[in-house]
């Protein structure tokens, strides 16, 4: 019987509670936070594992990031993936979404085997979610977003439940790709002994060079990237009243302004 | 680049009712073709839809393509996109304007991949340039930079965030046209709907006015006494994220960036700190009043009106003074 092949993707993306914003240029101050396993990709990591401990198989994590997310991807391999692909080159940077799961999907391709691709619902600094399904255009596979619940896994399907609004119970014919939410599971913490595993662990570095028998190099990075940022400032909340109530009469304050506002009729 | 002419709008139709979405994505759809002298279109996949697919006229639509058939009933992603691909290779719209629902975000990036062309996520502004081009506005890093963002490809896809632009008025004296197209169908395309989940749940955010709770709470129960509050106000109750995940309260209730992006008139933060994610999911909102115990929770930065307090002394007193000025009792 063959082995069950799960891939799941990874954005190493900043702290968001630590990153600072310069607020003069408009940027992201990237060296203000380490950067760290997007938060909604642990959840992918925790379903990949529960999946194995229930089909066997093996787990390979993906990454397109910089060097310097090497021990992002050492994370996830102490949080139960066997195998942990960066894919790093400057002929990748400045990719929007489109760019971005072509290479993955190119990745995976090379990759040669998978059953089911994971990935997180978005990510914590583009906010997009394009990138999962996006990737299961690219590979000609079915996917099913907002995943929430996962009710039961065989080699050949998943029966998942997907929270679009209401809740669909969804059956997916695999290959195929989901993206989950934080209400599927509960991300546990690695233990020392994953954490040494991980340290032993090589990560694999692929380039731009290592995909071109299976993709078009020109479709990497800013070349392969139609969407441009023109101009990004940081929010400046809107302007709000910042009136405080105090003392006794502090509730029916409010209630005056409520009825002020029109919400109290 | 210049035969890609109109802006088309994804009509998304649940049970065969138009999700509000798409009257509103019309609305900004006609202000800027009107800008352009362009026509603006719409597409609608379902069954038996003939007669729902006037409303799309009466709210902008210059022409209605109609995709008719059993199996496009409910959302199928594979032949939603095969159908959405294959009308935009005929049709070369310029711009494709669908919802950022979660079915906008599951289908929209299938059909840009397909088509490989750009596509912008969950904007909360449209734009055009000197040139004409547009100029798509959309919050990151949990809402906390905008980016103003253009697409080199055509057709320059967008989704866009429920309830930021305004539907036109309903004309019942627009005309259009309606024009039904062959249907593609792909009969096993991998995934398939085993049945809807037959829970109840709250739409949180088409609500005017929500009641939140967070870690101000001390058990679950005291939920109760939010219900209340809201009920008085006519409103429904919204979470922070540690709720939802203490199993306290549904998800649909949850308020945040990794639950539901709310604006409504009245938002009433209750025990709520302010972390970025929850400030993410409702600082769009029209007036935010904070009670909180602590003066120098974030809350009170994003909050037009604060009483700074015990929730449990200052809710049960807002309550008690609600129902007696419904009663008509002063005070």
């Amino acid at each position: 019987m063959k082995d069950f092949h799960v891939v799941v993707l990874i954005k190493p993306s900043p702290d968001i509670e630590k990153v600072k914003f310069d607020t003069v240029r408009g940027v992201v101050d990237r060296s203000s936070a380490p950067l760290e396993i997007n938060p909604f990709d642990l959840n992918a990591l925790e379903a990949a594992a529960q999946i194995k401990e229930k089909l066997g198989g093996e787990i390979t994590a993906i990454s397109m990031a910089p060097p310097m997310a090497e021990p992002v991807l050492k994370d996830a391999i102490a949080r139960g993936a066997d195998r942990a692909i960066l894919l790093t080159d400057k002929r990748f940077a400045g990719a929007d979404t489109l760019a971005t799961s072509y290479t993955l999907a190119s990745a995976i391709k090379k990759l040669g085997k998978f059953d089911l691709i994971i990935c997180g619902e978005k990510t914590v600094d583009g906010d997009t979610a394009q990138v999962g399904p996006e990737v299961a255009e690219h590979l000609g596979i079915p996917h099913v977003a907002y995943v929430s619940r996962i009710e039961g896994v065989s080699k050949e399907r998943l029966l998942v439940v997907s929270d679009m609004g209401v809740p669909y119970l969804m059956e997916l014919r695999l290959p195929g790709l989901i993206t989950v939410t934080k209400d599927v599971n509960k991300p546990r913490l690695p233990t020392l002994r994953d954490k040494l595993k991980a340290r032993k662990t090589k990560i694999e570095v692929w380039t731009a060079d290592d995909l071109a028998d299976v993709a078009d190099v020109n479709r990497f990075g800013f070349s392969g990237s139609p969407t441009r940022v023109v101009k990004a400032f940081v929010l400046t909340e809107k302007k709000r009243k910042g009136v405080i109530f105090k003392g006794e009469d502090a509730v029916d304050k409010l209630i005056e302004v409520l009825e002020r506002e029109g919400i109290l009729r | 680049m210049s035969e890609y002419k109109g802006i088309l709008v994804f009509s998304e139709q649940r049970d065969g009712d138009i999700h509000p979405i798409s009257f509103e994505l019309l609305g900004k759809a006609r202000e800027i073709a009107d800008k352009k002298k362009c026509e603006v279109y719409s597409v609608l996949l379902g069954y038996q839809m003939r007669e729902k697919a006037k409303e799309l006229i009466y709210f902008g639509a210059d022409k209605v393509f109609l995709y008719d058939h059993p199996l496009l009933k409910e959302f199928d992603v594979i032949n939603y996109k095969q159908n959405m691909v294959n009308l935009i290779r005929e049709e070369k719209p310029e711009i494709v304007l669908i919802g950022a629902t979660p079915l906008g975000r599951s289908l929209a990036p299938r059909i840009a991949a397909a088509l490989k062309t750009g596509l912008t996520a969950d904007c909360i502004d449209l734009q055009l340039d000197e040139n004409g081009e547009l100029i798509q506005v959309r919050p990151a890093f949990t809402g906390n930079l905008i980016a103003h963002i253009k697409t080199s490809t055509r057709p320059v896809m967008t989704t866009v965030r429920y309830k930021v632009f305004k539907a036109r008025e309903r004309d019942l004296t627009r005309k259009g046209d309606i024009v039904e197209k062959e249907v593609e169908i792909v009969e096993d395309v991998g995934v398939r709907v085993v049945r809807k989940e037959s829970v109840e749940v709250v739409n949180i955010s088409d609500a005017e006015i929500i009641v939140s709770g967070g870690r101000g709470l001390k058990k679950p129960e005291d939920l109760k006494i939010l219900e209340e509050l809201a009920n008085l106000l006519g409103g429904v109750v919204g979470a922070s994220r540690p709720l939802v995940d203490e199993g306290w309260i549904s998800k649909d209730h949850q308020v945040g960036f990794s639950g539901n992006i709310v604006r409504p008139k009245l938002y009433l933060a209750c025990g709520i700190s302010g972390s970025p994610q929850h400030l993410a999911g409702m600082r769009d909102s029209e007036i935010i009043v904070a009670i909180n115990i602590d003066p120098s929770a974030p809350i009170f930065n994003v909050a037009d009106y604060g009483i700074v307090g015990d929730l449990y002394e200052i809710i049960p007193k807002l309550i008690e003074k609600l129902k007696n000025r419904k009663r008509g009792v002063k005070g």
